[in-house]
């Protein structure tokens, strides 16, 4: 392997780490802004400008506190729960491109802004995704509390839900791709508009969506760690650095889930232009911000509704499209 | 409202109807046609699109509170206030010592004594606003107006000798000097059209 291969790579997880890491920060802000902003309120507003800084007063706040593991937590793996959850959601990053191929300005150097384009990148992305729900599993389970055992079995419940909605919904574009790569994902929509596998999928994208939202456990399925009925789920014994490394998972989780449905459904980065990067930015911050809309709008369903909905309802439309992408391209 | 329906005490009769709420889907596929119309008829999106418009109006009803106050009513009972005369400047307390008396939790401790014009001076007047409940009783009974309640909601102290401090209360001397004591509308004071409201008291009930 060549060295500035080596050195190239090292580079772009290097980047891709820290930009993500203050994105995550970042994410906080503006769901509280624009949440705020939806309740009439004003939001944080007195650290810095437009409360832009209350994001370092935070991390400064949460690097800072005592580390407590609690006297009948089970210690090694309460310690490293969160650390599988900020990992996970890092390393599902890998497979992703964030932007088409550009090439160094003043040097003849093309930068892929892909870590490795694996070919099974959306089995590894989903994969690793799933992955990061043994961080609430686990941290709940060790934790040692009531609440947090309940934010495990629940964690448990939506884990076996949604997977199996993502897994078939997915299933229908792969037939028409024909490729696990997000590249060829991207390249299989690049003619424009037209192209785009939502047109083709719709049912494929809305289920995708929909089991996006359990994947990230935001609102509708706010079950793990619902603040009104089991306090913060797996988080309730959490403090201070570990509790924030939950935190930059699930809002890295967030950014990350919304580049793959952009790249998936919705054309991803086009042609490689800079019209169509900026295009794959916008479409990711709608998704993102989707996230956070439905959190102001909309309420919470009981675990039991949601087993409900993904085995009887989503799981029998997800197949029947399935099927009927497989008639479809046989005749 | 007549008598009779004032004296009816089952308040139950006639002013409560009963919410039309369907019954709750039996069957699983009930169910799925509850959760289908509710999907398709949009209810989802109405959610959406109300907090969405509530973001675009940028209605925002934050009041930045240390830096920002609500207005409060004129008649808002808080801290007392001492008040002076417009001109002379002097203290409208004449010691009579009726605040003292109907003060209903015995906060409000004064001590007087005869000056050399031979009219009654205060020398010691406090209220313990620890103790006090702010029923306005004392502006009430006064009878020239010089004990009131003001507008002043915020007493934080890390002492508590700092609730019975008269000077607080007093208005200013040099504002009164200049003539800047305003004629007081707040509670203590006689309410606007008491001429109107005022009814004759029947001798017998």
């Amino acid at each position: 392997m060549e060295v500035a291969y080596i050195i190239e790579t090292l580079i772009k997880i290097v980047v891709i780490l820290l930009v993500f890491s203050a994105l995550a920060g970042l994410g906080t802000y503006f769901e509280r802004k624009i949440l705020a902003f939806m309740q009439r309120r004003l939001g944080p507003m007195h650290v810095g400008p437009y409360g832009l800084l209350q994001v370092a007063a935070d991390g400064i706040k949460l690097f800072t506190k005592e580390d407590i593991v609690p006297t009948n937590a089970v210690g090694p793996i309460f310690k490293i729960a969160p650390v599988i959850t900020a990992a996970t959601a890092f390393m599902a990053a890998a497979a992703i491109p964030f932007l088409p191929q550009f090439t160094l300005p003043f040097t003849d150097y093309v930068v892929h802004p892909i870590v490795a384009d694996v070919n099974i990148g959306i089995l590894y992305v989903l994969g690793v995704m799933a992955v990061g729900f043994y961080g609430p599993l686990l941290g709940s389970l060790a934790s040692s509390n009531k609440f947090a055992l309940i934010s495990a079995a629940r964690a448990a419940s939506v884990f076996i839900s949604y997977e199996v909605i993502t897994g078939l919904s997915l299933l229908a574009p792969l037939m028409m791709v024909g490729s696990f790569s997000l590249i060829d994902f991207n390249n299989y929509q690049a003619g424009g508009i037209g192209d785009w596998i939502i047109w083709s999928q719709p049912v494929a994208f809305l289920l995708f969506w929909i089991a996006a939202f359990a994947e990230t456990g935001r609102t509708p399925f706010h079950l793990v760690a619902n603040d009104h009925e089991i306090i913060d789920g797996f988080g309730t014994e959490y403090s201070g650095m570990r509790w924030g490394l939950f935190f930059i998972g699930e809002y890295a989780n967030m950014f990350f889930i919304s580049f793959v449905i952009v790249l998936l459904f919705l054309g991803g980065f086009g042609d490689g232009s800079v019209l169509g990067a900026f295009a794959f930015l916008g479409k990711m911050a709608f998704f993102f911000f989707f996230f956070l809309w439905t959190r102001a709008a909309w309420p919470d369903i009981r675990p039991d509704q949601l087993m409900w909905l993904c085995w009887k309802v989503l799981m029998p439309i997800a197949l029947i499209n399935v099927v009927i992408t497989g008639f479809v391209m046989m005749f | 409202m007549s008598l009779e329906e004032f004296e009816n005490r089952n308040v139950s009769e006639g002013a409560y109807y009963k919410v039309d709420i369907a019954d709750y889907p039996e069957t699983g596929w009930d169910k799925a046609k509850q959760v289908f119309s509710r999907a398709i008829k949009g209810e989802l999106f109405v959610g959406l699109g109300v907090v969405m418009r509530e973001m675009l109006k940028f209605d925002i009803h934050t009041v930045k509170y240390p830096l920002e106050k609500l207005p409060i009513g004129p008649r808002y009972r808080a801290v007392h206030e001492m008040q002076r005369l417009w001109e002379s400047g002097t203290e409208r307390c004449i010691g009579c010592g009726l605040c003292e008396k109907i003060c209903i939790s015995d906060c409000i401790r004064m001590d007087t004594k005869i000056d050399e014009n031979s009219r009654k001076q205060v020398t010691e007047y406090t209220i313990n606003l620890g103790r006090c409940i702010f029923c306005g009783y004392c502006a009430e009974v006064c009878p020239e107006l010089a004990i009131v309640h003001g507008g002043r909601y915020e007493n934080t102290s890390e002492q508590r000798a700092h609730y019975t401090n008269y000077e607080d209360m007093l208005t200013p001397f040099d504002m009164a000097l200049k003539g800047q004591v305003p004629e007081y509308p707040g509670f203590g004071a006689v309410t606007p059209h008491e001429d109107e409201r005022v009814k004759s008291t029947p001798l017998a009930y």
